[in-house]
């Protein structure tokens, strides 16, 4: 039965590709995925397609690879095998350094530490990508730009000169997100961005993830645990179990799924939890 | 081919009147900015003709706006959302420290610096202080100290300490042996090589060579486990339980770098004396007996009761210096490295310094 909505959802989704052959309906798509550490295999056989402007969220048990998926998209994991097509082109087979870059330069990349430059300011940490692909641009509208990317992802005014052993949790994952939307990126890959947060900032951030994507028109690839983000943000969940994707959809569809683990993953206490938090806040 | 970002301008009543076109795109924006800069007054920005804006197109449109009060028309729904996203005052967002003059900056460096060194210094006294209340505590509360710690702490600080110390000393035998020689030799008096090794071997050497290599491999091992016990929260835990951490962790460590600092310092004298001897025997055909003997004559029984005074002294100073600076780490794992440099630093440094000073003190009282 599982399977059956998986292959149901597919073919919706081929549907639209069918309808509107433009290039970039997807923004990510793979085929075929696998990734091995020595005899552990951690895909096998995996699809997944991410549509552009929609956000996708990623989830799985501890140890389902989901950061190794997204390591793998951004070519920082080559593949044992499979294909993955970022805006059309395969990471792998461009062999010009240019290219490369350029498709870099569409994706923003928040890990789930923050994964701050250390050594640098926050506002300097937001400049970095800047400088490195526009090493020409304005002093002053580089100030300019790091200032309005330190508002936007709703730290405050003075964040922008402390360095990260200043910051406290909440802060250092808005920092890390200003620096992946550095470029004003089409595609932003968000790794476990609540964890680690209280419920009340979890809660803020969900909210500043779904409104950034509104305003900025982003594709969001986000990978969570936390079963209210999943509610709040995404327009689509993708599950991760048995070394690929089990199922896609948005959460209705996949409630009406039978996979044991889908159900206890979205009918268990929390999971019903989260379902009637989200109830209650859209009522209001 | 992707049209990059232009404008167009005629000359209004109130101002120009500016027309993008292309794509108004961090990527595309090439020299727009500069010139919009260069245009003076503009009566109003027509976004009509654009393919696509991005908050850096829309950074400078608000921008341009605001500076001369233009009218921004003809904007996309798109555009209308990244330009009410940036309309907000930003003036108040700063993004560089206050710059002071470079003088003011060095000044308060060293004030700082000067500062943190005579608070390390207190500090470490302190913790001393602290750790002998702690242990005359134990031995009042008839508690045993924790011998299976020690010994095993005489593992990780001494034997396993003992091939590196070995050879090291060894090679500087070799070399004070040699250099020695060359400049004895101009005098004729080679025979007195082994003077200098013997007795710079004993009475310093030896065991300054040793507290070096000790500092450096058991205190920055100190300050690094008891750093990482701090950051994982187990000396935390080890106090609600009721165990005292100096009991535990801290007296352990400086009584085996205590009672191994002699038993190395003299080790490490013997290898020097070993590798000197070789020097002697091969390059100055000395036969091993005679250096021997030769040794037997100049040493001193009262350099060997120097270094056996000195030893444990550093043992402590370096088991305390890096207990102290273990336990100082507070807040993240980059405090481990700096607070482990520091007790290198910090235990060779002060180890030098009473080096000084026990010397003055022993050729006051004639040990000569």
């Amino acid at each position: 039965m599982a399977e059956e909505t998986d292959i149901e959802i597919r073919e919706e989704l081929a549907a639209a590709d069918a309808v509107r052959p433009e290039k970039f309906e997807r923004a990510i798509c793979i085929r075929g995925l696998k990734n091995q550490f020595g005899d552990a295999v951690i895909h096998d056989g995996l699809d997944l397609d991410v549509r552009s402007g929609e956000i996708l969220g990623v989830v799985g048990g501890s140890g389902t690879g989901k950061s190794v998926l997204m390591r793998s998209i951004i070519g920082l994991q080559t593949p044992a095998a499979g294909e993955i097509e970022v805006y059309g082109k395969t990471l792998d087979t461009i062999a010009d350094e240019e290219e490369s870059r350029d498709l870099r330069r569409r994706w923003g990349v928040m890990f789930q530490g923050g994964a701050l430059f250390s050594t640098l300011s926050v506002a300097e940490n937001i400049q970095v990508p800047l400088r490195e692909y526009y090493p020409r641009l304005d002093a002053n509208l580089l100030d300019e730009i790091a200032a309005y990317k330190v508002e936007m992802v709703g730290l405050p005014p003075d964040a922008g000169p402390k360095y990260p052993a200043e910051l406290s949790g909440g802060m250092v994952k808005r920092a890390g997100l200003a620096r992946a939307l550095a470029l004003d990126p089409a595609l932003l890959f968000l790794d476990e961005p609540t964890a680690g947060l209280d419920p009340i900032g979890a809660a803020k951030f969900d909210e500043l993830i779904r409104e950034l994507a509104d305003t900025m028109g982003l594709t969001v690839f986000l990978i969570t645990h936390d079963l209210d983000t999943l509610y709040a943000t995404c327009d689509r969940v993708a599950v991760l179990a048995e070394k690929k994707v089990i199922a896609v959809g948005t959460i209705p569809e996949l409630l009406a799924t039978e996979h044991p683990w889908i159900q206890d993953y979205f009918n268990g206490p929390r999971g019903r939890a989260a379902a009637g938090g989200n109830q209650t806040a859209r009522a209001r | 081919m992707v049209a990059r970002a232009d404008f167009e301008h005629s000359d209004g009543a109130s101002g120009a009147e500016v027309r993008f076109t292309g794509r108004l795109t961090l990527a595309r924006l090439g020299d727009v900015p500069a010139r919009l800069d260069a245009l003076g007054a503009i009566a109003t920005l027509d976004l009509s003709a654009i393919d696509r804006i991005d908050t850096v197109g829309a950074w400078i449109v608000t921008r341009t706006a605001k500076e001369h009060g233009s009218q921004v028309v003809g904007a996309s729904a798109e555009a209308e959302r990244l330009l009410d996203a940036l309309a907000s005052d930003k003036s108040e967002y700063r993004v560089h420290r206050d710059r002071r003059p470079a003088w003011m900056r060095m000044l308060e460096q060293v004030g700082t610096a000067s500062v943190a060194i005579w608070h390390e210094l207190l500090g470490i006294i302190g913790f001393f202080g602290a750790m002998i209340v702690a242990l005359v505590t134990q031995i009042r509360a008839r508690r045993r100290l924790r011998w299976n710690a020690i010994v095993t702490r005489f593992q990780t600080v001494g034997v396993d300490a003992l091939p590196i110390i070995g050879l090291m000393s060894f090679l500087i035998g070799i070399v004070i042996a040699q250099q020695g020689a060359v400049q004895l030799e101009q005098f004729g008096l080679e025979v007195f090589t082994i003077n200098l090794v013997g007795r710079a071997s004993i009475r310093e050497l030896g065991l300054l060579m040793t507290a070096i290599m000790v500092a450096g491999r058991s205190g920055s091992a100190f300050a690094a486990q008891i750093g990482t016990m701090k950051l994982t929260e187990e000396v935390d835990a080890m106090r609600t339980i009721g165990v005292s951490p100096m009991e535990a962790i801290v007296l352990p460590r400086v009584a085996a770098s205590t009672i191994t600092m002699p038993l190395l310092g003299f080790y490490a004298s013997l290898c020097a004396i070993a590798g000197g001897g070789l020097f002697c025997w091969v390059g100055l055909d000395i036969p091993p007996l005679t250096y021997i003997q030769r040794l037997r004559e100049i040493i001193p029984m009262t350099d060997f009761w120097i270094m056996l005074i000195k030893a444990p002294v550093f043992g402590v100073l370096i088991g305390v210096t890096g207990c102290y600076e273990g336990m100082q780490v507070r807040q993240n794992a980059e405090e481990v490295g700096q607070r482990t440099t520091s007790a290198v630093v910090a235990a060779i440094f002060l180890v030098i310094v009473l080096d000084a000073m026990f010397a003055v003190f022993f050729s006051s009282l004639g040990w000569n």
